[in-house]
């Protein structure tokens, strides 16, 4: 069965030890997720792909108990869908990132948890190709 | 700053009217300002609309008097009714006009608002994902603020039982039942730790003001509100704000702190000094945060305020005192000025049942909305 993420350019893949790809300003050094055109911080044009760390530090966290609207491409419907929750996870001291984690439940979820990237069939194509997303899972 | 009176306002209650136009709506509240101010629209030199929904805030033209007047239109998030008064308010201190209205309109479906999050500077897959959230947002925010200064799930519900008993002596509110603090922390959990009924809902409703030269109030009102301050701020590096698929390790101050230290200095007035106050309660935990990024409070002394009443009607911090956008669901174009709309009423006396004690002399309004974009205006009378 064939695997795709779904963007490019987001994070590596296929890969045993993925990786998100943030950018890195040339001039003042700051990071962002994903890739942007150019600095947030100072404006500069030279921003350049760079692999962040697979871990992290969970900053704050909350949880997805609705169906959200469209654009959510999941495929669920108000039947099927699943709730989540959703980190703003510290990679190294460079950057905070949001992403899902594999845990849902509050009981299981701490500030400060120890979590490293995940690549997780996100929804499946009608041909059976499976879309990748990302997340993360706890350490211990 | 005493150069921008409000000597007029108006509103079309907030809720849902079925079939009825947003512009219709807005029509009502600029004749309830009119009427209020006791001038006509042909009196009225220029205009600003706020809406998210409606293209052409500014047709609200062909329903009041097609005057040719210059009529502008904005938008800017939930800050949108912020940016309004304080673009009217500019044109009349900048002397190219004595009297205007500023009005916001809005009529959204139900449910959180989603868009295509391009548009608001957000990766274009950050939707596909379940990542476009505002509700989201708000959770992570208040969660974190609950874990670093001891607020509990009883405060949260505390405040939008607050909100729901204030909305039930407004007529023009959304929401009009009480409903306890156990219901509140008991309902549909949405974005933990907020449940169902800790958040507002997009709903409809308009609101309108009429702005004039101060030195000409009184030709119109024996009660002028002075317009003393109004200010607007974007994210500054380092903020974590609504719709961001990331953020920086080092922290910056939320806009709202900025717009609000803004406000305080052109004013000349400091938080002790306000007496009725209008924070953006998106949800329970945004009331809670504002508190402090206003000034009110430290971080974390909400816990206390909040069980002793101090942000009730008759407390020393009244807050919301028509409901706020938990009662009144959020017309986001409207928002701002309904906000304006109680303060007026407050600070005339006339604000009823909802009337704080003690003849309140200074109130202060602030609005936060996408993509990090806040709105504090203070008013005296």
């Amino acid at each position: 069965m064939s695997q795709i993420p779904f963007a490019p350019d987001v994070f590596t893949w296929p890969s045993e030890r993925p990786q998100l790809i943030g950018g890195r300003c040339g001039r003042c050094g700051t990071t962002t997720f994903p890739m942007q055109s150019s600095c947030p911080r100072c404006g500069d044009l030279g921003m350049e792909q760079v692999l962040l760390p697979r871990t992290g530090t969970l900053w704050t966290w909350t949880t997805q108990e609705f169906l959200p609207k469209e654009p959510y491409a999941s495929g669920e419907t108000q039947e099927t869908f699943r709730p989540f929750a959703i980190g703003l996870v510290q990679l190294g001291d460079e950057v905070r990132v949001e992403g899902r984690l594999t845990v849902s439940d509050p009981a299981e979820i701490s500030f400060g948890m120890e979590l490293e990237l995940v690549v997780f069939p996100f929804r499946a194509e009608e041909d059976g190709t499976e879309v990748m997303s990302y997340a993360f899972r706890p350490l211990s | 700053m005493d150069n921008v009176a409000i000597i007029g306002v108006g509103i079309h209650p907030f809720g849902r009217f079925g079939a009825k136009s947003a512009i219709e709506m807005g029509a009502e509240a600029v004749r309830g300002a009119l009427a209020d101010a006791g001038i006509e629209w042909k009196q009225v030199q220029f205009a600003f609309g706020g809406s998210r929904e409606v293209d052409n805030p500014d047709a609200v033209v062909g329903l009041l008097g097609l005057t040719g007047i210059p009529f502008m239109d904005v938008y800017n998030g939930c800050a949108t009714a912020a940016t309004a008064l304080e673009l009217t308010a500019d044109g009349i201190r900048s002397g190219k006009y004595d009297i205007g209205v500023a009005v916001g309109m809005d009529k959204h479906d139900p449910g959180a608002f989603t868009a295509d999050p391009v548009h608001y500077g957000a990766p274009p897959w950050y939707g596909e994902i379940g990542h476009f959230l505002t509700t989201k947002f708000f959770g992570m925010k208040i969660n974190r603020y609950m874990h670093d200064h001891g607020i509990s799930h009883r405060t949260l519900a505390r405040v939008a039982a607050k909100n729901y008993r204030n909305g039930v002596i407004n007529p023009n509110a959304f929401r009009r039942k009480p409903l306890s603090e156990e219901a509140i922390l008991g309902s549909r959990m949405l974005n933990y730790p907020l449940t169902n009924y800790m958040f507002c809902s997009p709903d409809e409703g308009a609101a309108a003001v009429v702005l004039c030269r101060a030195d000409l109030a009184h030709r119109y009102t024996s009660a002028p509100v002075y317009l003393r301050a109004t200010t607007l701020r974007t994210r500054s590096y380092g903020a974590h704000e609504v719709h961001a698929s990331w953020a920086a390790v080092e922290q910056a101050e939320a806009p709202t702190v900025y717009a609000s230290r803004a406000a305080y200095e052109a004013a000349g007035i400091g938080p002790e000094d306000v007496d009725v106050i209008q924070l953006q309660d998106t949800d329970a935990g945004a009331e809670i945060i504002h508190m402090a990024e206003n000034g009110f409070c430290a971080d974390g002394d909400q816990e206390k305020l909040l069980a002793e009443g101090a942000t009730e009607i008759g407390g020393r911090l009244p807050v919301n005192t028509d409901g706020g956008l938990i009662a009144n669901g959020e017309p986001i174009g409207a928002s701002g000025l309904r906000q304006v709309h109680e303060l007026v009423l407050q600070l005339r006396g006339q604000a009823g049942e909802r009337q704080v004690p003690g003849q309140p002399r200074v109130g202060y309004a602030q609005l936060y909305g996408a993509p990090g974009t806040a709105g504090v205006s203070i008013l005296t009378r």
